[in-house]
């Protein structure tokens, strides 16, 4: 199905489909939200961290005593006082551990050496100038495949004799066998290397906190950027020994998360010891810099991949070895199962008989990770490489590369479709959303102009991403972190009034969620947007969840917020028979109200029903009107979506243009078609800025390269190309509401689009591929090389 | 990102600057717009003791032509530049570089005076200044001199400039008939420091031959400097297009680039070529419509 | 520690401080003054976070000194709402959906306030321009542009029918 949804619920009640304006905003268009680091507590102090500025080095000693002369500094925690409580380590959520403060090496440039807590910023700053630290370099390892040789140093002797070497872990998914015999008989294979850079989510908002221990009651609050706060509450029971209902996590306002706030960073746990030690609140905020060099990374991956087809473009195989660089932990956020997240999606949109898919992690010294960067766990580096090999092998056999995907899509009809390395996509309709865009953007008519301008020397290029993504984890079979289900929850709670507040597991970074899931309520119970008050990120008060990263808002806690809904719908049924003197059989709801069948103007709207719950409910039943919904996802759902872009290359600075970008998106039923279009544009402006702009890169000293906005470049308005959106709608079969997820499509199918355009566009120079970020001086040499520039 | 201590005066007039610059000399520094020194404090890579902040010293601020001179206030911010409707109809190169100048905010209160004084590689106008053949006036408490901007910029964030004196003009001569510029500034990103600039003004003759050129080149070599192969090249010559490929092969040559961020030296050395020419062109094309 | 003495006019409201030389105008108003709408995003004058404007000139706080303020007039987000009526920038940015976390928004809406002063009636790409020094992670810019035409007219109607 390939149509929208036509709103079922008036605009006054506004619920799916009617672009409501954001609940959220009042506060923000006035400068009234509440950041973390707009949080003030009597008494409150600040931390500041000493960091390293070697990549890899032993430290031979601390001397803090200037520092604590300094006017102002109270104390200063160091590596040897957190051993003494055995917190010098910590976990990850990828099973490795990593350092909080070390307490003989530090492991890359940035790390945390020291926090000297005081009065007020400037006092701290200036005793992290006094603490004076004797480092001894050591050597370095910036390059994964390095990290693997024979002999290369042993970055983590703390693992033991078993483990003299830098591989994390080996992981694998699909049959090897089948794969290789797939090529070993091919027509036609191409491979090729493909390595997808370092780069940092770069929130607005860096990550901060304020901890707040109160010796007197026993009670650790901590005020914190956390996409995931009931996780991290339960991390710290774990790690701190303190009784957990004593433990409240408190997330605020959050400057936009990207993943990079669902890890638990040193600085965190840092500013928890601190309070502990002095007894006071005490506030960390990151500057620029520390969040750019020190928190986690996305990507870095080293792909190798090689594909099989016949002449005539049928596609037969897919095998794919690769190097994940984690730096020198593996604290990747992903599901305890998959070290490599979800990479082994990579066989997209294509019905491929075969397919193998290998990942080594790595360890390297550089900071830890890796995050998603708007991204569901690996995603994208499947994405990128998937549709990088099609339009190669498009270009290898001489075939449009539209018509190549167009011919090797799963149909329809294929749906639930089983792909080589054991995902079951729920629904899609890859056929039609391409055709759509080459229609918006006349692909016909560009292809002649392309042949023209080559004729004449010009260099155009052509590029499309036909991408499927997989979000909404997960099924609790197979998705946990640190051994805790990916369900998620909604409690609602209906006021006698007929007005709501609901709580979700759930938590914003500025997706819109205290709309939408008002939007979801409102279409599952009639009651208007305006009375449905969302709230969440307060672990004392909002339900347990996992929180938001990956689109499983709406996958999961959306699913959850409807069948709480339906649980609320189902005791309002009992209580308007009761008050209408029927049987619950026979009446009939919409949006708003029940009705006798039969007789239209004997009705129970849903605010007279709220109302009898607490005054008139029938004998037998509980009083009130809640529900409380843990939904554990039958299955991922499988957003998708075809994008096309035109770039024209300036042949004299080797600079890309991107002339037009046209994006059909497919991720089911829409809540807040407004919202989805919000998402999808910063989605794709966060997939062109890997694509030409952001990397993260050291030198052979472990310097990173990138560790400010003057170099590590977020696009402006004025780079971004002016995105043009369309739809198509194929609702997930298993989801209540039918939705899929949206925030991270676009972020994730962009970057092929813009690199098959590039490449297209050189392709008849010999052009087989170019890394992203395609800056000009990459370009440039290759035109240069060809003998163009 | 919290800058370390230091004093900080707001003297009312210049001569009082000038006195508490030579009484305090070596740990003074004068704070002009503070775009350019601020970050480096912020960042603790300048830590200077006495911050002389010249906002309410007066009459450094003018934008005036005076006979065959520009006379522009060392406090005269990018956006009065790029503003100056006289300035930029006579030299429409000083609107090319100013309006390229970081971003909207930054051009609001950055000054060319601080710019030219801190003498960032990558910072636009001494290359422009050094194309326009254009004067630095400083002063001290011993008195005044005027100094060419060719040979003012001697290193990376080191100029001319004495400790206690304070740039208190820059003065372009006003440019003959048939005269036209160009800044092509290569950057990354809106608001990035060049990866590379050049600056090109010419001169034409009544018989269309280039009789005066200057060319400035920015982020190419440790400071920005005049490309003066380039100029000897074209000097008398009638301009055409291979004339100017030649010249912009030769400021690539007289170039020293470093590897950083923004490239390889050699994509550099390359830039400075195409950028070169294209500001060639540009500014021959605004020179012929003069004309 | 020598301090200064610091007075300013916040959104009309006159405000004195004695500070240290090197703090931040950012910091005067965030702390000292508890106005925390104006954000901090980069520390290097890159993001605009922290616009304000001074003297009606639009100014990236975080480089520039509580002191070079002093005597000045500032308006932050605060002050651009008259009491429960918005300006018509932060109506258009909330009509328009030109915000999703709102960490950039306050700098962008005075960024965007100082631009119209300058241009009443500019152009797509004169409002990119204008807003080149303000990043955005969340929007693409798209609707944030949207909001600023539309804020536009809504000011160009207003001052005509003055």
């Amino acid at each position: 199905m390939t149509t929208e949804l036509e709103p079922r619920t008036s605009a006054a009640i506004g619920g799916m489909g009617h672009s409501v304006k954001r609940k959220e905003d009042p506060r923000f268009i006035r400068g009234a939200g509440e950041y973390i680091e707009d949080v003030v507590l009597p008494g409150m102090l600040w931390m500041d961290i000493v960091r390293s500025p070697y990549a890899h080095a032993t430290i031979k000693s601390i001397d803090a005593s200037e520092a604590l002369k300094v006017p102002g500094v109270l104390a200063v925690i160091t590596g040897a006082d957190l051993e003494k409580a055995g917190l010098h380590w910590m976990p990850t959520l990828a099973g490795d551990k990593q350092m909080v403060l070390p307490t003989t090496t530090v492991m890359y440039q940035a790390q945390e050496v020291a926090a000297v807590v005081a009065t007020d910023r400037y006092a701290a700053a200036d005793g992290v100038a006094a603490v004076y630290v004797d480092y001894e370099p050591l050597p370095v390892i910036v390059d994964p495949k390095k990290a693997l040789e024979p002999g290369a140093f042993v970055l983590r002797p703390d693992r033991g004799p078993d483990k003299a070497n830098n591989h994390i872990w080996h992981w694998e998914s699909g049959d090897r066998a089948a794969a290789d015999a797939a090529l070993a008989s091919a027509e036609v294979r191409v491979s090729e290397d493909i390595y997808i850079p370092r780069i940092h989510v770069a929130s607005i908002e860096t990550c901060g906190c304020v901890a707040d221990w109160d010796a007197v009651r026993g009670q650790l609050t901590l005020h914190m950027t956390s996409q995931a706060p009931h996780a991290i509450r339960t991390v710290l029971a774990l790690v701190s020994g303190l009784p957990e209902q004593n433990i409240r996590v408190k997330t605020h306002d959050i400057g936009g998360g990207f993943g990079g706030k669902v890890p638990v960073y040193p600085g965190y746990v840092l500013a928890v010891v601190a309070s502990l030690t002095v007894g006071k609140p005490v506030k960390w905020i990151e500057d620029r810099s520390e969040n750019l060099q020190a928190d986690s990374f996305a990507r870095d991956y080293h792909i190798h991949a090689e594909m099989s087809a016949t002449k005539a473009g049928k596609i037969t195989g897919l095998k794919v070895k690769t190097i994940a660089d984690h730096g020198y932990s593996d604290a990747a956020a992903d599901p305890s199962k998959f070290p490599a997240g979800l990479f082994n999606v990579i066989t997209g949109s294509y019905d491929f008989p075969d397919a193998f898919v290998e990942v080594d992690g790595v360890y390297t010294n550089k900071p830890p990770g890796g995050v998603a960067y708007r991204c569901s766990f690996r995603v994208t580096e499947a994405v990128h490489a998937i549709e990088r090999m099609v339009d190669i092998l498009a270009h290898e056999i001489g075939v449009d590369p539209a018509q190549l995907r167009m011919e090797n899509f799963i149909q329809p009809e294929q749906f639930p479709y089983r792909t080589p390395t054991g995902w079951e996509y729920d629904s899609g309709n890859y056929g039609v959303a391409l055709q759509k865009a080459m229609d918006l953007i006349g692909y016909d008519d560009l292809r002649k102009e392309q042949a023209e301008k080559r004729a004449r020397g010009e260099l155009m290029g052509i590029g499309i991403s036909s991408f499927t993504e997989i979000v909404g984890a997960g099924p609790s079979k197979d998705f946990d972190i640190i051994g805790i289900k990916m369900f998620d929850s909604c409690e609602i709670r209906v006021h006698p009034t007929g007005k709501v507040i609901a709580r979700i597991g759930v938590q914003s970074q500025g997706q819109g969620h205290e709309t939408t899931f008002a939007q979801i309520i409102a279409e599952e119970l009639g009651f208007p947007v305006g009375d449905v008050k969302i709230e969440y990120g307060d672990t004392d008060t909002a339900p347990y969840g996992l929180g938001t990263y990956a689109s499983r808002s709406t996958p999961v806690a959306g699913a959850a917020t409807a069948m709480a809904s339906r649980k609320i719908r189902e005791k309002a049924r009992q209580i308007a028979a009761h008050l209408l003197e029927c049987s619950p059989d026979d009446l009939e709801w919409e949006p708003g109200k029940f009705t006798v069948k039969g007789s239209p103007d004997r009705f129970k709207t849903i605010q007279e029903i709220s109302f009898a719950a607490y005054t008139n409910h029938p004998v037998g039943m509980e009083a009130g009107l809640e529900a409380v919904d843990y939904y554990d996802p039958p299955n991922l759902t499988f957003p998708f979506g075809s994008y096309i872009c035109v770039v024209d290359i300036d042949k004299g600075t080797g600079q890309v243009k991107i002339r037009r970008f046209v994006a059909v998106d497919d991720c089911g039923n829409i809540i807040n078609p407004m919202i989805v279009d919000g998402q999808i544009h910063g989605g794709l402006t966060m997939g062109f800025a890997p694509a030409l702009l952001e990397s993260i890169t050291y030198d052979e000293l472990g310097n990173n390269q990138a560790g400010t906005f003057m170099d590590y470049l977020l696009p402006t308005a004025v780079e971004t190309p002016r995105w043009e959106l369309d739809k198509t709608v194929t609702p997930s079969p298993h989801h209540p509401i039918g939705a899929k997820g949206v925030g991270e499509s676009a972020t994730v199918g962009a970057p092929p689009a813009i690199a098959n355009a590039v490449v297209d566009a050189l392709w008849h120079l010999g052009v087989r591929n170019i890394d992203i970020p395609m800056t000009p001086q990459k370009v440039w040499a290759i035109l240069h090389e060809k003998g163009l520039a | 990102m919290i800058p370390s201590a230091f004093d900080y005066v707001r003297p009312a007039d210049l001569g009082e600057a000038l006195r508490i610059l030579k009484e305090r000399e070596g740990e003074a520094k004068v704070l002009s717009g503070g775009f350019s020194l601020l970050p480096l404090i912020k960042l603790r890579l300048a830590q200077p003791g006495l911050l002389v902040d010249l906002r309410d010293v007066g009459g450094l601020n003018g934008l005036t032509r005076d006979g065959d001179l520009f006379r522009i206030g060392g406090r005269a911010t990018h956006r009065q530049i790029l503003e100056d409707r006289p300035l930029t109809d006579a030299l429409p190169i000083m609107k090319d570089a100013a309006s390229r100048i970081g971003d909207p905010q930054i051009r609001n209160w950055g000054t060319i005076g601080g710019s030219v004084a801190h003498a960032d590689p990558a910072a636009d106008w001494p290359a422009v200044l050094q194309a326009l053949h254009a004067s630095i006036v400083l002063r001290s408490a011993d008195g005044e001199r005027t100094v060419p901007a060719r040979g003012f910029f001697i290193d990376t964030f080191t100029t001319g400039i004495e400790p206690a004196e304070i740039l208190t003009e820059i003065q372009i001569p006003f440019p003959p008939p048939r005269s036209g510029g160009s800044y092509q500034k290569l950057e990354r990103r809106a608001g990035d420091f060049s990866t590379v600039g050049a600056a090109v003004q010419m001169t034409l003759g009544a018989d269309g031959r280039i009789t005066q050129i200057g060319i400035g080149l920015t982020a190419v070599a440790d400071s920005p400097f005049a490309a003066t192969h380039a100029e000897d090249a074209l000097r008398g010559a009638h301009p055409n297009d291979e004339l100017f490929r030649e010249a912009a092969a030769a400021a690539s040559r007289q170039s020293r680039p470093a590897t950083d961020s923004h490239g390889p030296a050699e994509y550099k050395r390359a830039m400075v070529t195409e950028m070169t020419a294209r500001a060639l062109r540009a500014a021959l094309a605004r020179a012929q419509a003069q004309g | 520690m020598t301090t200064q003495h610091v007075r300013v006019t916040v959104n009309g409201t006159v405000r004195e401080a004695d500070v240290e030389p090197r703090l931040l105008l950012v910091h005067l108003l965030r702390e000292t003054f508890g106005l925390t709408g104006t954000h901090v995003g980069c520390d290097t004058s890159n993001c605009g976070a922290c616009t304000i404007h001074v003297n009606g000139l639009s100014a990236k706080s975080c480089t520039m000194l509580a002191v070079q303020a002093d005597g000045a007039e500032i308006r932050t987000i605060e002050g651009m709402a008259d009491g429960a009526t918005l300006h018509p920038l932060q109506q258009a940015f909330w009509d328009q959906h030109g915000l999703q976390c709102g960490f950039c928004t306050p700098g962008m809406i005075m960024q965007s306030a100082w631009l119209l002063g300058q241009n009443p009636d500019p152009t797509e790409d004169q409002i990119r321009e204008g807003i080149s020094g303000n990043l955005c992670r969340c929007t693409g810019y798209v609707n944030i542009v949207k909001a600023i035409d539309q804020a536009a007219g809504a000011l160009r109607a207003a001052d005509a029918a003055k």
